[in-house]
This record gives C-alpha cells, sequence and structure tokens, in this order.
C-alpha cells in the first residue's frame, strides 16, 4: 500500500509547525526564498544570525536524518543546462516576486493572503505548463 | 536565543521536507504533471502546512511574538505586476527541475552536482534579481 499522502500530511504538518514556531517566537514570516535571499542580496543583513541560523538547520537536519537512515534521492535530471536555467528562474522570479512555496503558499494562504494565493495559482500554474510542454510535447525532461 | 529558534525552525522545516518526500523532484513534478501519473502528495503536504500555521495567525491576534518585536503587518491587497511575472518565472523553474528554495537547501548534502548546480544557479538569480525588478517598476 502507498503511505505516501501520510507522509505528505505528516511533513507538511512539520513545515507548518516550524513556520509557525518562527512566527510566534521571531515575529517573522518564514519563507525561504526571503531568508536566503536576503543575504545574497545584502537587504536583509540586519538579522543575517538569525537568517544564517535558520539556513543551517535547514541543511543540517536532512543531512543528518540522510546520514543514519540513509539517502533518498532526488532523482534531479542529469541535464546540466536545464538545472542552470531553472536554478536562475526559481532565483529571480521569487525574489521578484517576493515570494515561494514556504511564503506565499504555506505562510500567505493560512491568513488567506490575496498576494500569496495569486502568487500560488501563477506559479502552479506556470510549473504545471512546463511540465507538460518540456516532458510531454518536447521530451526534454 | 532568536538565532537558537530559527535553527530549530529551520532544522523542523528541513525534517518536514525530507519526511514528506518534497525533495524528490520527481514527486513534486509527479504533482505539477496533470496529464501523467498524477501524483497527489504535494497537495497533502500544503493542507498539513497550512493548518498549524493558520492556528499560529489567529493566535498573533493583539499579541506581540515571544521574542521581541512586531509580527508581520497585516496582508497587502494588491497584487502587482512583479508577483504575477515572478511567480510565473519561478513556476517554470519549478517545473523544470522540480525544485524550489527550500527543498534546494534541504537536499544539497544528498543532491549531487545537479543539486549544487541548482543551488548555484538560484543564488546568482537572486544576486541579479533587483536589476529585473527595478526594470519592471
Amino acid at each position: 500500500m502507498n503511505h505516501d499522502w501520510l507522509m505528505g500530511l505528516l511533513g507538511g504538518g512539520l513545515i507548518g509547525t516550524s513556520a509557525a514556531i518562527f512566527l510566534l517566537m521571531n515575529g517573522k514570516i518564514m519563507g525561504a526564498s526571503g531568508l536566503i535571499g536576503g543575504l545574497v542580496d545584502k537587504s536583509g543583513m540586519g538579522n543575517w544570525l538569525e537568517r544564517s541560523a535558520w539556513i543551517a538547520g535547514l541543511f543540517l537536519v536532512p543531512a543528518i536524518m540522510t546520514l543514519i537512515w540513509g539517502v533518498k534521492p532526488t532523482n534531479i535530471t542529469s541535464n546540466i543546462p536545464v538545472i542552470i536555467v531553472a536554478g536562475l528562474f526559481v532565483g529571480i522570479g521569487t525574489r521578484i516576486a517576493n515570494g515561494c512555496t514556504s511564503g506565499h503558499g504555506i505562510c500567505g494562504i493560512s491568513r488567506l493572503s490575496f498576494r500569496g494565493i495569486v502568487a500560488t495559482v501563477f506559479y502552479i500554474g506556470a510549473g504545471g505548463l512546463t511540465v507538460v510542454i518540456f516532458k510531454h510535447a518536447l521530451g526534454i525532461i | 536565543m532568536r538565532a537558537l529558534m530559527a535553527l530549530i525552525a529551520g532544522g523542523m522545516f528541513g525534517a518536514g521536507l525530507l519526511i514528506s518526500g518534497m525533495t524528490n523532484t520527481l514527486k513534486v513534478q509527479g504533482w505539477l504533471d496533470v496529464f501523467g501519473d498524477w501524483d497527489p502528495t504535494l497537495a497533502f503536504v500544503m493542507g498539513g502546512g497550512i493548518i498549524p500555521m493558520a492556528l499560529a495567525w489567529a493566535y498573533t491576534k493583539g499579541r506581540k511574538p515571544a521574542l521581541g518585536g512586531e509580527f508581520p503587518a497585516p496582508t497587502n491587497p494588491e497584487a502587482d505586476k512583479k508577483l504575477v511575472i515572478g511567480s510565473v518565472m519561478f513556476g517554470i523553474g519549478w517545473g523544470l527541475s522540480g525544485l524550489c528554495p527550500g527543498p534546494s537547501v534541504a537536499s544539497l548534502s544528498f543532491g549531487g552536482i545537479g543539486g549544487v548546480a541548482f543551488l548555484l544557479a538560484m543564488l546568482a538569480g537572486m544576486f541579479v534579481a533587483p536589476r529585473f525588478r527595478a526594470m519592471i517598476d
């Protein structure tokens, strides 16, 4: 039997709880692109330690978990040009839109933010269309 | 204390991404692939994440963050060009790779050369993003 949906719900609960801790304790919206991007373009250096600690936890805990329980493959494409283009689009897009799946998706929708809902509709729509075109029509991914 | 809570929150976020399967790019692309073998997992992840956060938002009313400061400002009711253009760009990159910013860091230790290449390209994109933002304005 496939328990993926249950693991999704459990993992999602952990994600939402982590965002709730960050909001209630630190008073901040836990958006991955904003926390990382603020260090990259130096717009968020005022709380660099808080941002760096969050990124360190995000990197370290999965690293430790996979060391103990084994690696779960990411199955990322081996097509490096596609990866580079994708990374650039994700980096530029999330910073222009001021949020990604965590900030607009989880944190925005949960307070019925109009911008969060609009962003989510557009990135899921664009993502779905991209998969249809590049997987089914062109066969690149 | 702020850094410690951030470390804990980041760690829980990473654990959640790993457990839910969101560091597996095929599951993310499988969810976006409505015309293929559709994988509903991501909807459960979103649902599971939104419920605790909705409770947290309700709790913020009339209160202040435990470690000082203020809660985020009320939501902005206006969607602008930047929000739409940026989200479409993000969606294209997300669909192509199956990775978004959180999972790209969470899977860095075991994602191989492809994961490293994605993260470096994403950071480069974030570095040049202010210039694109100024162009749209």
